[in-house]
C-alpha cells in the first residue's frame, strides 16, 4: 500500500550512498543505500546492535558520516555546516524511542513543542495556536499543555514527541523505534495515529524496527540490516510472502503467531548464536556465522545488494 | 450474575469527574515539599537565615562599636552588658562576632557564586564539547585541583600581601575546580539522551541546548555541590584569617577572632570559644541543609 503520492508521480525524497559509519574501530553502519519516495515509509529492520537507529542518527547527521552521500530532495546534504542544516532541520525530524527519555523533564509538553517553533523564528502570536492544534492533531488536549512529562503516561508523552517532530511541518520523518517501548495495546494506537498522520499531512517515513510485524503494517517497503548492512529489500507484501535471503527468512519464522495450532505446524529456521561484534565482523558474507545454508565459500564471498526481479534486493548470491 | 439493571452509562461530566489526577506541580514544588519534610534541614535553614540577619542587623542594633576599645572593661566575662564578655581592648565580642559573621559569609557566599559562575560554563562547556577540548580543559582542572592551597595562599602572600583581596583570590582560584567537575560529569551523563538528541535534531544551537536542556537538568547536583561549598570557603577564610593571612585587625572575622583569642585560652577560654562556635554552627547548619536538599532533590538517594 502506498500512501500519499500515486503510484505514477514517484518523487525520491531522500537518497542514500554507501553510508558508512565506524566509531573508531566499529562499523556500525558498513556501506548502506537505499532510497525513499515521496509519501512511502521504509520500514528498516534489524535485530539490536546492527546499525539501523545509527544509520537514521546518520542521515538526520545527529552523527558525521564516516563515508557516503545523503541525498534529500536532490541536494548533497552530507557536508553541511550547522547553519546551512537548520533548514533542513524543517524537512527532516524524528520521533524517539523511549518516551520517558526523549522529553526534558524540566518544561512543559506546551514548551517542548513551542521549543521547534522558537527556534525556527515562528512568530510568537502564532506558536500558541500552533501548540494547540498540535496536540489536538496528536490525541491530547490543549489543557495539558500546561503539564510535564512525568504527568503523562508512555503513550501520551509519545504523542508529545510525535506533535514536537510535526511543529516544524517536516516532510520526511524517521521514526527511531517509536512503538518497542510502548504496551502492546498502545502501541497499535500511535502506529495507526501515525498511519493517519501520513495521509492527512503527506509525510513520509523511514520506520526503524526490530518487530517485524509491526513494520509490515505500515511499511510499503522493508530493508532488513544485519550488522550494518542492508541484506534485503523489498514490496513490504513480497518480503513476508517471499522472503529469500537466509536471515530474513529466519527472522520471519521467530514472529510469535497468535494461534497454537499453526505455531506449532510452523517450520522455524532459529538463529543459533548471537549477533557478531561489530568489531569485528566476520570475513566474507557476515552472516556466514549463523546462517543455516552456509556453504564453505561464504567466508570469502563480497556480498552485494542484488536486484533478483520486481524490486526486489537480496543480498545472498544462493537464492 | 449481571444484571444490566444495575449499571447505568456515565454522562461525560461523569467521566471526567471519575480520572484521577493530582494537581499539575512543577519539579522545584515537589522539591520544596519534601525539603520542608526534612526536619534537620529545615533546622539547618532557619540558623543560616538567623545568623544572616543577625549579620546584617545585629551590628546596628548593640549599643557597642565593634572597634570601640574601653581599657577598663578588657576582658570581662559574659554579662547582661557583654554578652559573650570582652577582649583584651574591652572590645564587646558579641558585636565583634556579629560584624566576622558579615566578613565571613560574605566571603562564603562570594566565592561559592563566583565558582558557580565559572564552573557551571566550564564543566559545561568541557563535557557538552567532549573530546579534545574536554581533554585539555579538563586536564586544566586537575592540575588546579592537585596543587594544595597553601602553595597559592603562600605565593599570594608574597605578591599581594594579606588581606581579604588575597582570600578571594585564593578561593577563586580554587574552589570552581569541584563545580566544573561536578557539571562536567552531570553534562557527560545527560548529553546523549534522547531529548539532548531531539534538540539537536530540532537545530537548537549548543548554546541553547546547554542553558536551556543541561543546566536545568543538572540543577540538583549543582545546587548541592552550592550548599555544600558555602561552608568550605567559610571555614578556609576562617583557617586563613587563623594564621595570619587573611583580614587584620580591627576588622574581625571568625578566623581572626579565633585567633586572637588563642594566647589567652588558658585564662579567658570564652574569647575563643563564641567565634569558633559561631564557625561551628554555621558550617553545621550549611551540611545540614545541603544534606537535605540532596535528598530533596533526588529522593531514590534516600536510604
Amino acid at each position: 500500500m502506498l500512501a500519499g503520492a500515486k503510484r505514477g508521480e514517484v518523487i525520491m525524497l531522500l537518497k542514500v550512498e554507501n553510508l558508512k559509519k565506524y566509531f573508531g574501530n566499529i562499523r556500525s553502519v558498513d556501506g548502506v543505500s537505499f532510497s525513499i519516495q515521496k509519501g512511502e515509509t521504509l520500514g528498516l529492520v534489524g535485530e539490536s546492535g546492527c546499525g539501523k537507529t545509527t544509520t537514521g542518527r546518520t542521515i538526520i547527521k545527529l552523527y558525521e558520516p564516516t563515508e557516503g552521500r545523503i541525498i534529500y530532495g536532490g541536494q548533497d546534504i552530507t557536508s553541511l555546516t550547522p547553519d546551512e542544516m537548520l533548514s533542513f532541520r524543517k524537512k527532516i525530524q524524528m520521533i524517539f524511542q523511549d518516551p520517558y527519555a526523549s522529553l526534558n523533564p524540566r518544561m512543559t509538553a506546551g514548551d517542548i513543542i513551542r521549543e521547534a517553533m522558537i527556534i525556527h523564528r515562528i512568530p510568537r502570536d502564532e506558536q500558541q495556536d500552533r501548540v494547540n492544534h498540535l496536540l489536538r492533531l496528536v490525541g491530547l488536549n490543549s489543557e495539558q499543555a500546561g503539564r510535564y512529562p512525568h504527568e503523562f503516561s508512555g503513550g501520551q508523552r509519545q504523542r508529545i514527541g510525535i506533535a514536537r517532530a510535526l511543529a516544524v511541518e517536516p516532510e520526511l520523518i524517521i521514526c527511531d523505534e517509536p512503538i518497542s517501548a510502548l504496551d502492546v495495546s498502545i502501541q497499535a494506537q500511535i502506529v495507526n495515529m501515525l498511519e493517519d498522520l501520513q495521509h492527512e499531512l503527506g509525510l513520509t517515513y523511514l520506520f526503524i524496527a526490530h518487530d517485524l510485524s509491526m513494520v509490515r503494517h505500515i511499511s510499503s517497503r522493508v530493508a532488513v540490516m544485519y550488522l550494518g548492512r542492508i541484506v534485503e529489500l523489498a514490496e513490504s507484501e513480497e518480503l513476508y510472502a517471499s522472503p529469500k535471503h537466509p536471515y530474513t527468512v529466519s527472522l520471519l519464522s521467530s514472529i510469535p503467531i497468535p494461534d497454537p495450532d499453526k505455531s506449532d505446524s510452523r517450520e522455524t529456521t532459529a538463529l543459533q548464536g548471537e549477533i557478531p561484534s561489530a568489531l569485528n565482523p566476520p570475513s566474507g558474507c557476515t552472516f556466514h556465522t549463523r546462517c543455516p545454508k552456509a556453504k564453505p565459500e561464504c567466508s570469502m564471498l563480497k556480498t552485494q545488494l542484488a536486484d533478483t526481479g520486481n524490486g526486489h534486493f537480496c543480498a545472498c548470491p544462493f537464492v | 450474575m449481571y444484571d444490566a439493571e444495575l449499571f447505568l452509562p456515565l454522562s461525560r461530566e461523569e467521566k471526567t469527574d471519575a480520572e484521577m489526577m493530582r494537581p499539575s506541580r512543577t519539579y522545584w514544588q515537589d522539591v520544596r515539599e519534601r525539603l520542608m519534610r526534612d526536619k534537620l534541614a529545615v533546622l539547618g535553614l532557619l540558623v543560616i537565615v538567623l545568623i544572616v540577619a543577625l549579620a546584617v542587623f545585629g551590628p546596628v542594633l548593640s549599643p557597642y562599636e565593634y572597634d570601640a576599645q574601653d581599657f577598663m572593661m578588657s576582658n570581662e566575662p559574659p554579662s547582661g552588658a557583654h554578652w559573650f564578655g570582652t577582649d583584651m581592648f574591652g572590645r564587646d565580642i558579641f558585636v565583634r562576632v556579629l560584624y566576622g559573621a558579615r566578613i565571613s559569609l560574605a566571603v562564603g557566599f562570594l566565592a561559592s557564586f563566583i565558582s558557580l559562575f565559572i564552573g557551571v560554563i566550564y564543566g559545561g562547556i568541557s563535557g557538552f564539547t567532549g573530546g579534545k577540548t574536554d581533554n585539555i580543559m579538563m586536564g586544566i582542572v586537575d592540575v588546579i585541583y592537585s596543587v594544595p592551597m597553601m602553595i597559592y595562599v603562600i605565593l599570594l602572600m608574597v605578591v599581594v600581601g594579606p588581606g581579604l583581596k588575597s582570600i578571594f583570590i585564593t578561593l577563586g582560584i580554587s574552589y570552581w575546580a569541584p563545580m566544573a567537575r561536578i557539571v562536567r560529569a552531570e553534562v557527560m551523563r545527560l548529553k546523549n539522551e534522547e531529548f539532548i538528541l531531539a534538540a539537536r535534531v530540532l537545530g537548537a544551537s549548543p548554546g541553547r541546548i546547554l542553558l536551556r536542556h543541561l543546566i536545568p537538568n543538572a540543577m540538583g547536583p549543582i545546587l548541592v555541590t552550592l550548599t555544600f561549598s558555602i561552608p568550605g570557603a567559610i571555614f578556609t577564610e576562617a583557617f586563613l584569617s587563623f594564621v595570619g593571612l587573611g583580614v587584620s585587625a580591627p576588622m574581625a572575622s571568625w578566623g581572626v577572632l579565633s585567633s586572637d583569642a588563642v594566647g589567652s585560652l588558658a585564662i579567658y577560654p570564652w574569647q575563643l570559644f563564641f567565634p569558633a562556635g559561631a564557625i561551628s554552627i554555621t558550617i553545621l547548619a550549611f551540611n545540614f541543609l545541603g544534606d537535605g536538599l540532596r535528598d530533596a532533590l533526588d529522593p531514590r538517594l534516600r536510604k
